[in-house]
């Protein structure tokens, strides 16, 4: 009885990171030239973006909340970055910035319309959605963005992505080896850490989790409920933008069609959070992992020639597993006798 | 004798190891109304849930017309005649449609009839069911139209249109006026004479008095009264509801200090008395009364929660009129709310985060919290308190009702305050727990004013210095804790009026 108690408790804890550990050595074994330090950096930078906005939606599920937007969102950063450089021919500066303040804004207007306008959060972040897929084809008639294209107008684009923008999506530091760690990497990891921060040691963090535990009580013990939901769709437009800016730099154009996967990618990341250290709830920790265990499955598999058009079919598979590793083991372990 | 309608006996209900019902014995007849009455936690709800299919019972038998009924789910209830109709008006209509597919929703579900549905019959049906309840809506109308007690109304009709044998009445008047009750006790008058048996609950005295002809008490789970003599014994029964059981507390009423609090014509309602009051630094005042008498409302207005209808609210000499709970506790009031498990409790939270979710901003730097801080603060409050648990890092829901109570009431002393409102502070808590938390607060309430707002007068005896009594949304009783006249209390608790009716 005791031991099968133990048992339980240390899968849900610990499984889905031990399945992690089993997975690398396996494709280890099996996959010649998983294992290094490059094999390593490709994961990473694979599942850089969606990680990204990943953990922008993980700030929205601790309010209880859902951003369905992210993905338009990070498409419209990717289609602005490039207009306003190429088309408006603006620094890498200011393009930064406008897309930054486009997906704070979009945050806040999101946060609005289930704040105060008592939108539910899934349509009002679906509806956004729809406006933004449909807003970023307006200023190019629904045509990339690159440089020499012909505008509407007749005449022809000039800019170009600057070299310091690009840097952003290609630049790989040197670390023990060559070119070892590209930049979107890194903005990751930070990211990763900062999101991580303002969760588990900032008070702000600790309230979110309050509202969605618990909102009625949450805002009886003096907690800013509306504040706070508005502040976590920002977080996470900002977030969506970042990584529609990493996008837009490595690709160096203002491509239509990229970014259609991200949605889903990233909320199934930030889903298979919930399961690691049994933490049941999202998690800024369990949200990076998530996205990595998916990138080390899609590489793995790919190494060992499963065609690409398996892929989705084995994130969904994860997210299933993932899934029921939260909610089946550890409700029954929760309530125990009822 | 007339024949029985409902016989139950020896029921019983546990959840976990939490003993509901206890043995209930209970009677219905035929053409009669039996008012059912008990505090929060009586185990009324669960009787309801026991007669109506949600629950199961654990033990005991009841008995319809001689036949053993025993529902599994809803639907058995119903075909078999007893028809429930629940507190939460929501549940009882469904708004988006209008009000003839409401009052012919079960007509609709039943698999008897056909695939399509005829908009004619349906007006027909349910025009004759309007007319036989008295009422006179416009059958195209969607029901979220209408307002709160129509829409009690129609969930009542809805009840009716399945010729219930026996009915059951959860508080339906809880959202009514006394006219739109008026209009309810007619029907239940007509109901009556065909022979229906009615289980009535509900607390307002003066509905009571309008339609009992036997009122049952519950108390702790098991039936603490029944009287149906003519006449009936209204007081008799608030005694045996919220019991006296004297207990003897020995406490030193406190030297009053400067006054803290000062109501002035508050009004709660459009149609309700003003409210005056004073509270002192250094004082406890407990304000009593039944369900519904307002206490949640005036602790919801000190609380910024919710506003009054007119008056105004002194604080420390200034006016007093916050509009939400952050600017009451930055104004230097704290209110622990009743129900703690929707109001109260965050279930993902250990007993630490639950104790320190107000007051983060004093264990923080730059937002960042400081762990080594909160950690000793909930450590001394699980101290003080006596909280039961192996680690500050209990999960809440692993606690017993009486220690989760104890860390949502003890999240409001971690911080001094002016004043402090805990509205039913003592609610499902055993008598340990109970006593724990009271010595607290007694101790602690010095350099601050506190206001308990209890149900039962026990526990308003056992921790105030002075009790009030509220009924019917204004202060009609004010009582200075030193040989109280309880009968006098309780006469104030059940109304004015039930005290000239006895004397009569």
């Amino acid at each position: 009885m005791n031991s099968e108690f133990g048992l339980r408790e240390f899968s849900i804890k610990y499984g889905f990171l031990v399945l992690l550990a089993g997975l690398v050595l396996f494709f280890s074994i099996f996959a010649s030239g998983f294992a290094g330090a490059r094999s390593a950096v490709f994961i990473f930078q694979s599942v850089a973006i969606t990680g990204i906005l990943a953990l922008g939606v993980t700030c929205t599920l601790v309010v209880d909340g859902f951003d369905l937007s992210i993905g338009s969102v990070a498409t419209s950063s990717l289609m602005m970055s490039a207009y306003m450089l190429v088309i408006l021919e603006q620094s890498a500066f200011v393009a930064i910035i406008a897309c930054l303040l486009m997906g704070a804004f979009v945050g806040l207007v999101n946060g609005l319309l289930i704040v105060k306008m008592k939108v539910p959060d899934l349509l009002a972040t679906l509806g956004m959605m729809f406006l933004l897929i449909g807003l970023q084809r307006v200023p190019t008639e629904g045509r990339s963005i690159a440089t020499g294209m012909r505008l509407p107008s007749g005449e022809v684009a000039d800019g170009v992505f600057p070299a310091s923008f690009l840097w952003i999506g290609r630049h790989r530091f040197d670390v023990f080896l060559e070119k070892l760690i590209p930049v979107p990497v890194i903005i990751f990891l930070v990211v990763a850490l900062i999101i991580w921060i303002f969760l588990e040691l900032t008070r702000h963090g600790r309230l979110m989790y309050a509202i969605g535990s618990n909102e009625r009580a949450a805002s009886l013990a003096g907690t800013n409920v509306n504040y706070y939901k508005i502040l976590a769709y920002v977080i996470s437009g900002i977030t969506a933008s970042i990584g529609g800016l990493l996008l837009s730099a490595r690709l160096g154009r203002g491509d239509i069609a990229s970014g259609n996967n991200l949605l889903l990618d990233s909320v199934a990341a930030a889903l298979i959070g919930f399961a690691v250290l049994g933490a049941a709830k999202p998690n800024a920790l369990g949200t990076a992992i998530g996205a990595l265990f998916v990138g080390v499955l899609l590489h793995g598999l790919t190494m060992m020639n499963a065609p690409y058009y398996t892929q989705d079919f084995v994130k969904g598979g994860v997210l299933v597993i993932a899934l029921v590793f939260t909610f089946a083991l550890t409700s029954r372990s929760r309530k125990g006798g009822h | 004798m007339k024949k029985l309608a409902c016989e139950i006996r020896g029921l019983e209900k546990a959840f976990g190891p939490n003993k509901v019902l206890r043995k209930i014995d209970l009677d219905l007849f035929p053409g009669e109304v039996t008012v059912l009455m008990g505090a929060n936690g009586a185990g009324k709800s669960t009787l309801v849930k026991i007669l109506c299919g949600v629950h199961k019972s654990d033990g005991g038998s009841i008995n319809l017309f001689g036949k053993l009924f025993r529902p599994k789910k809803p639907v058995d209830a119903f075909n078999e005649g007893v028809v429930t109709v629940h507190q939460s008006i929501n549940d009882g209509v469904v708004p988006d449609l209008d009000v003839a597919s409401n009052l012919m929703l079960d007509r609709l579900t039943d698999k008897k009839s056909g695939f399509f549905v005829s908009e004619k019959n349906l007006r027909i049906e349910s025009e004759k069911i309007a007319e036989i309840m008295g009422l006179s809506f416009d059958s195209k109308k969607p029901v979220s139209e209408l307002g709160v007690a129509d829409r009690q109304l129609i969930a009542i009709a809805r009840a009716m249109a399945r010729n219930p044998k026996v009915l059951i009445l959860d508080e339906p008047t809880s959202s009514l006026s006394a006219k739109e009750a008026d209009r309810l006790f007619k029907l239940l008058d007509r109901l009556r004479s065909t022979n229906v048996a009615i289980l009535y609950i509900s607390h307002r005295m003066s509905d009571i008095r309008q339609i009992a002809d036997k009122i049952i008490c519950m108390r702790d789970g098991s039936i603490s009264g029944t009287f149906d003599e003519k006449p009936l014994d209204y007081e008799g029964a608030v005694t045996a509801m919220i019991g006296h059981k004297m207990t003897e507390v020995n406490f030193k009423i406190s030297e009053k200090g400067r006054e803290i609090l000062k109501l002035s014509s508050l009004k709660l309602d459009g149609d309700s008395a003003d409210i005056n009051l004073k509270i002192h630094q250094n004082e406890v005042v407990a304000i009593t009364g039944l369900l519904g008498s307002g206490k949640t409302q005036l602790a919801s207005i000190l609380f910024g929660v919710m506003k009054q209808f007119s008056g105004s609210i002194f604080l420390n000499g200034n006016k007093y009129s916050p509009s939400n709970p952050m600017e009451a506790i930055n104004l230097g009031v704290h209110m622990s709310p009743k129900d703690r498990s929707s109001n109260a409790v965050i279930k993902d939270f250990d007993i630490e985060k639950n104790l320190t979710v107000p007051f983060l901003n004093n264990y923080s730097w730059l937002s960042l919290l400081k762990f080594k801080g909160l950690k000793n603060v909930a450590k001394e409050t699980i101290n003080d308190l006596g909280i039961v648990c192996q680690s500050e890092n209990d999960e809440i829901e692993t606690l017993s009702g009486g220690n989760q109570q104890k860390v949502v009431v003890g999240r409001w002393l971690l911080r001094p305050c002016s004043l402090l409102v805990l509205d039913e502070p003592f609610q499902g808590v055993d008598i340990k727990a109970r006593r724990d938390i009271g010595n607290y607060i007694r101790e602690t309430s010095i350099n601050r004013a506190t206001i308990v707002f209890v149900a039962e007068l026990d526990e308003a005896l056992e921790i105030a210095d002075r009790v009030l009594v509220m009924n019917e949304k204004k202060i009609v009783g004010e009582h200075k804790n030193k040989n109280v006249d309880i009968n006098q209390i309780l006469v104030e608790i059940a109304g004015q009026s039930t005290f000239s009716e006895l004397s009569r």
